[in-house]
């Protein structure tokens, strides 16, 4: 059995062909990281495992189950929490909040039972924050804990939205850029964390990433893209030197004067 | 300025924060109980409609304030509750079962109004809810042997259990009843994962979805509890007035609805309830001021002059309502002196992604 497999992948904008033949396996408790130029892909494919466009053509299947073709939210209930290259989070909520709607499939109260506030409920919220204090915890966001959102640094927003993900208690973490936009000093937090989340937490990570030093650090593989087709892929040291790559990023002239 | 230190997590779930707030709100309680003793009739009518709005001003919210959808067909669910009332009654229902009924049926309509929601957004939205109210108007007013059309149906004073609540002061402890009940479901409602998942839409659909958020369901389900409360507010004010005919809910009651919630602030319990009161409270003080206008200027159309301006001008110097501004007020008093400008400004200066939507 595969844990994650996407299998000819390819959608198509009217004539822009956005990925194409897209096929890679993601093995349990790897860091599995997409590079690529820009335009090349990488956050389209993002957004076909996240069911956010219907793929043209192509199966994604976790744990066995074939993904396409199902409603949105079930994805996460499967078990893939995402992070976005541009912060999606809730703006006017506490970051408590945005991380325990993170526990939404985890979820077990009728409407009914919430309208009245039974003891359940308040036994399950409590658990629920037990569950989200870990996140706290780990990604160091107690200071912010009762703050409102709006109004919060890039870079702790950065931090907020992969706790939200990881509060989820996913099988597998789509990080989409998960540096873009760090100083140096939180990038190497970053690194930390998402070392801690594949050792210590044991979560599979795919990975979006411009940060060649990022991405050599915490990959097992990378994956390249260019013009959504895949040019390589193998460890970061191979994909870094193949010739392919460096042609996608630096142009065909490049490789000639190299060589 | 009041620390609170933090120790266990009831401290986050409960529904007052602090010893402080149980005084504040239980006084309020007392003062609101004794109310009937301290006001005449006149005053007491309008407590009235100021608890009635604010049961429909809390649906309104539930849907604009904490899940981001927008609107303005909200008088429908008022009529749907008004009539199923005054049907029910002359059909010798007793008010324990016609109330419920009220806002079930106004419910079971918010379902189907909460359908269109699922593809239309913001002013595509507030259009269909409008065309909703014009249907339901029109129904009302064409179908003659069930509503009586334009000439309207009466109500009895409402029994319960037996008890006439025929005075001021029963139907004003019954209005409070309910409102109080609704303050404490839609509060408790917030504080659990529905109400989250709530506040999740209204910010960020797209990942409020990726989070597992089915927003098919939790849409539909916000407009049906807002259009329930809405209704039970429609039973009850078919009863304050006693006779309920199609132009009591039409287009302009609908902006009257949506303008407590503006005017009170959206996304605050406080604000449905401070709306409801400043929008009975406003007709009173331009009746007053109209006596010192110039009589050319004190026509009928001044009201609605005054309605639009205050609208207005909430919505660009106090975006937070007159709640927010009680807010701005305390904090100016408990920092004293170091209340600085700009302290509840919030930005979202960070680009959002264009593409998913």
């Amino acid at each position: 059995m595969s844990f994650f497999k996407v299998e000819k992948l390819g959608i198509r904008f009217g004539g822009v062909v956005a990925v194409d033949d897209v096929s890679f396996e993601v093995k349990r408790g790897e860091v599995y990281t997409i590079i690529g130029p820009n335009g090349a892909g990488k956050t389209t494919i993002f957004n076909l495992i996240g069911l956010i466009y219907p793929a043209s053509a192509g199966r994604i299947v976790f744990e066995d189950k074939d993904l396409t073709g199902l409603a949105q939210h079930r994805v996460a209930e499967l078990g893939i929490a995402r992070t976005f290259q541009n912060i999606e989070l809730f703006e006017h909520a506490t970051v408590l909040q945005n991380l325990l709607i993170g526990r939404h499939r985890h979820r077990r109260t009728s409407l009914w039972e919430e309208l009245l506030f039974t003891g359940s409920v308040r036994r399950a919220e409590i658990a629920q924050r037990e569950a989200v204090e870990k996140v706290i915890d780990l990604l160091d966001l107690a200071h912010y804990r009762d703050s409102m959102v709006a109004g919060l640094p890039y870079g702790v927003r950065k931090v907020i939205e992969l706790g939200r993900a990881l509060a989820s208690e996913p099988k597998l973490l789509l990080l989409d850029e998960p540096s873009s936009g760090l100083n140096p000093e939180e990038t190497d937090e970053m690194a930390f964390w998402i070392e801690d989340i594949k050792k210590g937490l044991g979560i599979t990570v795919l990975m979006v990433e411009h940060d060649m030093n990022l991405v050599s650090r915490v990959s097992d593989r990378v994956l390249a893209l260019s013009e959504g087709r895949v040019i390589a892929e193998g460890t970061p040291a191979e994909v870094q030197s193949h010739p392919a790559v460096i042609e996608a990023y630096l142009g065909g002239a490049a490789v000639s004067a190299a060589a | 300025m009041r620390f609170l230190f933090k120790t266990d997590y009831d401290q986050d779930i409960r529904l007052f924060k602090h010893s402080g707030q149980v005084f504040w709100y239980s006084l309020l309680v007392a003062v609101l109980l004794a109310v009937p003793y301290l006001l005449d009739e006149y005053l007491m009518s309008q407590m009235h409609f100021v608890l009635i709005y604010s049961i429909v001003g809390l649906g309104l919210m539930l849907l604009v304030g904490f899940t981001g959808q927008i609107s303005l067909g909200h008088a429908a669910f008022l009529a749907v509750g008004a009539y199923t009332e005054a049907l029910m009654q002359a059909r010798g229902i007793p008010f324990f079962i016609s109330l419920p009924s009220a806002a079930l049926f106004a419910a079971a309509l918010g379902l189907i109004v909460g359908l269109p929601a699922l593809r239309l957004k913001g002013i595509y939205l507030a259009i269909a809810t409008l065309a909703f109210n014009v249907i339901v108007e029109e129904v009302i007013t064409r179908w003659e042997s069930l509503t009586g059309g334009n000439s309207g149906r009466h109500l009895k004073a409402i029994e319960l259990f037996g008890i006439k609540l025929d005075t001021d002061a029963s139907f004003y402890y019954l209005c409070l009843g309910l409102t109080i009940v609704s303050i404490v479901a839609l509060m408790n409602l917030l504080r659990s994962p529905t109400g989250r998942a709530f506040v999740a839409i209204r910010d960020s659909e797209i990942s409020a979805s990726c989070m597992g958020v089915n927003l098919a369901t939790y849409k539909t389900l916000s407009f049906a509890i807002s259009a329930a409360l809405t209704g039970i507010g429609g039973a009850l004010y078919a009863h304050k007035v006693t006779f309920i005919s199609p132009e009591q809910f039409t287009l302009l009651q609908s902006i009257e609805l949506v303008t407590i919630v503006i005017l009170g602030g959206v996304g605050s319990i406080h604000g449905a309830v401070l709306g409801a009161a400043f929008l009975i409270v406003l007709p009173q003080l331009i009746a007053v001021a109209k006596d010192y206008l110039p009589s050319n200027v004190a026509g009928s159309g001044l009201q609605a002059v005054v309605f639009g301006l205050v609208l207005i001008s909430f919505i660009v110097f106090e975006p937070l309502g007159l709640y927010g501004r009680w807010l701005k007020v305390r904090t100016w008093f408990e920092l004293f002196p170091f209340y600085r400008k700009g302290m509840f400004r919030r930005q979202k200066s960070y680009m959002k992604s264009e593409r998913l939507r």
